[in-house]
């Protein structure tokens, strides 16, 4: 920095350092940095590769809809109970404000979930939507799964769960909690009605989403570098007093404690799951 | 009484723990049982076998414990997952023999930690909450202080749930809540108002059963309706079919929350 670049500019492009002044105009959604190698990345590439930086392999958050097309087949995907919306049910301060800003961002509820084919293979379908309060757990959230499990049950149907959630939605207090069992016993009905169930542990899978359904799985895979936790990091820190080692509760973490089968790339994910539900004999007979 | 103090009141150190209720409600038939079998016995978890009257059951608590040294040897009544493994491995006990499964919950939550969280935490809750809800024997849960989160519903998928006329019930603590919510833990008081945590509010929300007049050490008139009340209904529960009790606790929860 020279003597001169305290003088006040006189107008706004002699204030531009030089090196700026021939940078073409780009809108700023064109470019997304990777969090990971900080790499610029043209957003359709990204969106185009799965929403994964093209250089360092780092997975992006997905939203609910974009986990839908991920997995099902061209136009497959029918939603279940898509005008099912949160209320406010106990008065709680703030509710309304937050669950509208949540609704401002395109995602009516932290879950979508209905039924589609995977592989020609019928398919019951949940994903949850990081975008929506960060996937948190509410009423809503546990009638829809609970119904989707209930109807994948009543249909001899496999069904496929992405998660992601901070945990239980405080806001709507004990109900919130017991979607927790709800969840837990549709899943159980499924499971003992010979069904195959697979979790996909999506970033981050924390709380009461992981203390039910999430680790209910018959086969639980797990994104590269996803948090999978019950406590996230910060409580633990909080509680223990103490760093944590740096790839505590990491997918890799999770899968060498013993708790998920596999950690699988998102460009393997869909082939694993046709995969997974052939040799449970799901599409066999279209097939012969 | 505000929330807030129902909150103080059910964390005071002073009243009544789990094997005080053990003692007075089964005396000497009461056989502790430990171990999860995988890992280690979780002390923060007290569980055996005990006859109430003429009637086997399993009796299954979080314990705080009563003086500093109790507290440090049960964790504070935070279990880790082999905690949770333990009370699922003595239901399943009960299951065989078809004997009623009596949960006394007593926790500010389950243990946070790094123990806690290698061992499967998260994994410990979702399998108890999955196989007690269909556990073919009656399970009756009592709320005898403070219910934190997953780690008391850990205990809490019964038949009926009860609570002590000061024990609170909750997603999150109030001084949890306050602090991420409003970033400011101090505002305690506001949050645990507005999570409906109290007995009185969770019977209004239709999440348990009955309110509990709350025992004194020596209450043994008070004791002998407890033990009258429990038995009664684990008679009730035990005239069931397998079928028609599972499918009264699957409905129980599934109503949870359905009306929107």
């Amino acid at each position: 920095m020279d003597l001169f670049s305290f003088r006040k500019p006189k107008n706004e492009l002699e204030s531009l350092p030089d090196e700026q002044q021939n940078v073409p105009f780009i809108p700023d959604e064109m470019w997304i940095k990777c969090p990971k190698c900080n790499t610029m990345l043209l957003t359709t590439d990204m969106e185009e590769n799965l929403h994964v930086c093209t250089k360092c392999d780092h997975h992006f958050r997905m939203n609910a809809k974009q986990r839908i097309s991920m997995f099902a087949d061209g136009d497959s995907f029918v939603e279940h109970d898509a005008d099912m919306e949160s209320k406010n049910i106990l008065d709680f301060p703030g509710y309304d404000a937050k669950l509208e800003k949540a609704r401002a961002k395109g995602s009516k509820e932290s879950v979508i979930c209905g039924e589609c084919k995977i592989g020609g293979i019928n398919t019951v379908l949940c994903a949850m939507d990081p975008d929506f309060m960060m996937g948190s757990m509410g009423t809503v959230t546990g009638e829809k799964i609970t119904r989707a499990f209930e109807y994948a049950t009543d249909n001899s149907l496999p069904i496929v769960v992405c998660t992601a959630a901070g945990g239980a939605r405080m806001q709507e207090g004990i109900l919130s909690l017991m979607q927790m069992a709800k969840t837990s016993g549709a899943v159980k009905r499924h499971n003992d009605a010979g069904l195959l169930y697979i979790t996909i542990l999506t970033d981050p899978t924390t709380g009461g989403v992981t203390a039910s359904f999430a680790m209910e799985g018959d086969i639980i895979l797990a994104e590269p570098d996803t948090l999978v936790a019950f406590a996230g990091p910060r409580v633990i820190e909080q509680t223990i007093r103490q760093k944590l080692p740096k790839d505590f509760q990491t997918s890799e973490f999770v899968l060498q404690k013993g708790f998920i089968d596999a950690v699988v790339s998102r460009s393997n994910l869909k082939d694993m799951v046709v995969k997974l539900l052939r040799i449970h004999g799901y599409g066999v007979e279209e097939a012969e | 009484m505000t929330a807030y103090e129902k909150v103080m009141a059910a964390r005071d150190s002073g009243k009544l723990t789990a094997v005080d209720y053990i003692a007075n409600m089964f005396g000497d038939s009461f056989i502790e049982l430990h171990g999860d079998r995988r890992f280690a016995d979780d002390k923060a978890v007290v569980s055996g076998l005990a006859m109430l009257y003429d009637m086997p059951v399993t009796v299954i608590g979080l314990e705080k414990g009563r003086n500093t040294k109790e507290r440090m040897e049960r964790n504070f009544g935070q279990a880790h997952p082999e905690g949770y493994r333990k009370a699922l491995r003595l239901m399943k006990q009960a299951e065989k023999f078809r004997r009623p499964v009596l949960c006394l919950v007593d926790t500010s939550g389950a243990f946070c930690g790094i123990g806690a969280e290698e061992r499967g935490q998260g994994q410990a809750i979702a399998e108890n909450l999955m196989e007690m809800m269909a556990l073919k024997t009656p399970i009756l849960t009592i709320l005898i202080g403070e219910g934190g989160s997953g780690g008391a519903l850990a205990l809490a998928v019964a038949d009926e749930v009860w609570m002590l006329e000061n024990s609170v019930y909750s997603v999150i603590s109030p001084e949890g809540c306050a602090s991420i919510l409003w970033k400011d833990s101090t505002k305690a008081p506001q949050a645990a108002e507005a999570l409906k945590m109290t007995a009185q509010d969770l019977f209004d929300l239709g999440v348990i059963e009955r309110i509990i007049r709350q025992p004194k050490a020596d209450d043994k008139a008070m004791f002998e309706s407890l033990k009258l009340l429990v038995s009664r209904t684990f008679e009730k529960n035990l005239a069931m079919t397998d079928e028609e009790l599972t499918n009264a606790r699957y409905n129980r929860f599934r109503k949870l929350g359905a009306g929107i």
